[in-house]
């Protein structure tokens, strides 16, 4: 009996193989336009289990392939074998992700999970540099493994094409041996680490912002968890993402492959890992720092002596934000307040006086903007200085004359005019944003315009 | 006598403080006992903080997502708050990234 079902499982473990190398080619010679149908797994199927076949010797391709760290003492054949019966779930396909997935793949890693809600799109490029230009719009899980699949055809890469969510992230999670967080925001995060304290397993975070990165490894040989450092999350006002506040690629690159490096090193048993510690880099001074961390805190309500947190619970509700990254629209303002693009477009075709104050920052001002826009950056709206020159501009300005602002996509713009109709309250000026910002313009009115 | 010690900010906290991430501070003689974290929190608010404070405090300790450091160590290790500075301390303020 035994012995039939690993007969049964090798066959099956054949096949599969057979049947990704098919729909790799076929993806090939069909241009990936038929990407995610022809993929086996792109559904929410978290139930995709293993081979539990052990890899038990490393073949004459292996051993060609891998010589160069099998030679190292550290790694030996029996790191290496180590790593080909290893299962690695990246969660996140995008700066970090790549370059991690890329790395694990390179190295032999029996099996990546890939998972990510997102399709690829051109602005991604810069950063998430396992995706090419072909695969725009097709699903970043799908692009990332079959991008890993053409480095490394032995590598069993399995996409999910799905939000990681209370429901289905325990399932998923415990099917692997480590974890990647490669995500881009504050509600993935804590489900992540929730769940790995839970499915027992470790977490290797990293994250990236402008300049800098940090890294860490979270439930592992005893350390802390993301809880330990951070029981409360930040307040969603101070959280930027990478579409707001810029990110240079090479950085979650920097970030990305050290988190492949971590998995190689816990996957492997091997030297020192960042359990316990934080790794800061600063990319713009050129500086690498290792701090210490607090030990895993008693007191932790996931990983503690006592957890009272035993379950997954809400996250976007436990953080006040989305789990995601993606831009959304405020509605801050009565439509009275807000006027189209194409009706600003109308009011300067019929040259009707009015003011134009653009809120955006003046880098985001040299890569397009409005003719005649005046530029007051919203976190300047406040200040006094800046508040005092528009005063006197409309001291000089016919009452009847209303003010326009705009920004990249009417959210600034509105909390601009909120800003200014109390501050300049005295003013008798009407004051009205742009809806959906420099985006509509792009959208509505002149295509030629740039969108970033 | 005065407390000279080095301060801080990363990973987007610089922005509170006009993008400036490292300032060399004397602290002035404190009357009553040595200065502590807590202290020093305070001084920062009144005395280096360009905008919104609420970003960086909140009641008497760093607002959450912002790990302090002491000395390159987690300032859960020194004591958080209660932290006795000495001269040429480096205290740094972290503001945690998530982005990727």
């Amino acid at each position: 009996m035994e012995s039939e079902l690993h007969e049964l499982r090798r066959q099956l473990q054949e096949k599969t193989k057979e049947i990704n190398r098919l729909n790799l080619l076929l993806r090939e010679k069909d241009g990936l336009g038929n990407l995610d149908v022809t993929l086996p797994f792109t559904s929410a199927d978290t139930n995709v289990s293993h081979p539990d076949i052990p890899c038990e010797t490393l073949s004459n391709a292996s051993i060609a392939r891998y010589s160069r760290q099998l030679i190292l003492p550290e790694v030996g054949v029996k790191g290496q074998l180590a790593l080909a019966n290893a299962s690695v779930l990246i969660v996140g396909a995008g700066g970090l992700g790549c370059p991690a997935a890329l790395y694990l793949a390179a190295a032999g890693t029996g099996c990546l999970g890939l998972l990510d809600y997102d399709t690829v799109e051109l602005s991604n490029l810069h950063r998430q540099v396992l995706h090419t230009e072909q695969r725009v719009s097709v699903p970043k899980s799908s692009s990332a493994a079959f991008g890993c699949n053409q480095l490394n055809s032995t590598v069993r890469c399995i996409p999910y094409h799905m939000q990681l969510d209370s429901q289905n992230a325990l399932q998923l999670l415990r099917q692997y041996d480590v974890v990647l967080d490669c995500t881009d925001n504050v509600a993935t995060r804590y489900l992540l680490n929730d769940a790995c304290i839970m499915a027992k397993k470790p977490l290797i975070s990293g994250s990236a912002l402008r300049f800098e990165g940090q890294l860490t490894v979270y439930n592992y040989q005893d350390g802390p968890c993301y809880r330990c450092l951070y029981p409360t999350p930040p307040p969603p006002e101070t959280v930027t993402n990478c579409s707001d506040g810029g990110v240079l690629g090479v950085i979650p690159g920097i970030i990305g492959c050290l988190q492949a490096l971590e998995a190689v090193k816990v996957i492997c048993s091997l030297g020192n890992t960042y359990s316990q510690r934080l790794l800061l880099f600063d990319g713009l001074e050129g500086t690498f720092r290792t701090i210490k961390l607090r030990p895993r805190q008693q007191s932790c309500v996931v990983c503690g002596d006592n957890p009272s947190v035993t379950k997954l619970i809400d996250y976007e509700q436990f953080c006040g934000s989305r789990a995601n990254d993606k831009e959304h629209s405020l509605e801050l303002l009565k439509p009275e307040d807000r006027i189209s693009a194409k009706e600003y477009q109308s009011i300067v075709k019929e040259k009707l006086p009015h003011l134009l104050i653009d809120v955006r920052l003046p880098v985001e001002q040299e890569i397009c903007s409005l003719p005649g826009a005046w530029n007051i950056p919203i976190g300047d709206i406040h200040k006094e200085e800046c508040l005092e020159k528009l005063r006197k501009k409309l001291q000089e300005t016919d009452d009847s004359v209303p003010v326009y602002l705009v920004c990249r996509r009417g959210n600034d713009s509105q909390e601009a005019v909120k800003a200014l109709k109390e501050k300049l309250k005295d003013m008798p000026h009407k004051f009205k944003d742009i809806y959906g910002g420099l985006h509509a313009w792009s959208k509505h009115v002149d295509t030629d315009f740039p969108v970033y | 006598m005065e407390l000279v010690v080095s301060l801080e900010f990363s990973g987007g906290a610089e922005l509170l403080f006009d993008k400036v991430k490292n300032h060399e501070v004397s602290l002035p003689a404190r009357a009553n006992g040595p200065w502590t974290i807590k202290h020093l929190l305070v001084w920062i608010k009144d005395n280096l903080l360009k905008e919104r404070p609420e970003l960086f405090v909140q009641g008497d300790t760093v607002r959450p997502g912002i790990l302090v450091l002491i000395n390159d160590a987690d300032w859960e290790l020194m004591g958080e708050l209660n932290y006795e500075l000495k001269s040429k301390d480096r205290i740094v303020f972290i503001s945690t990234l998530h982005g990727g």
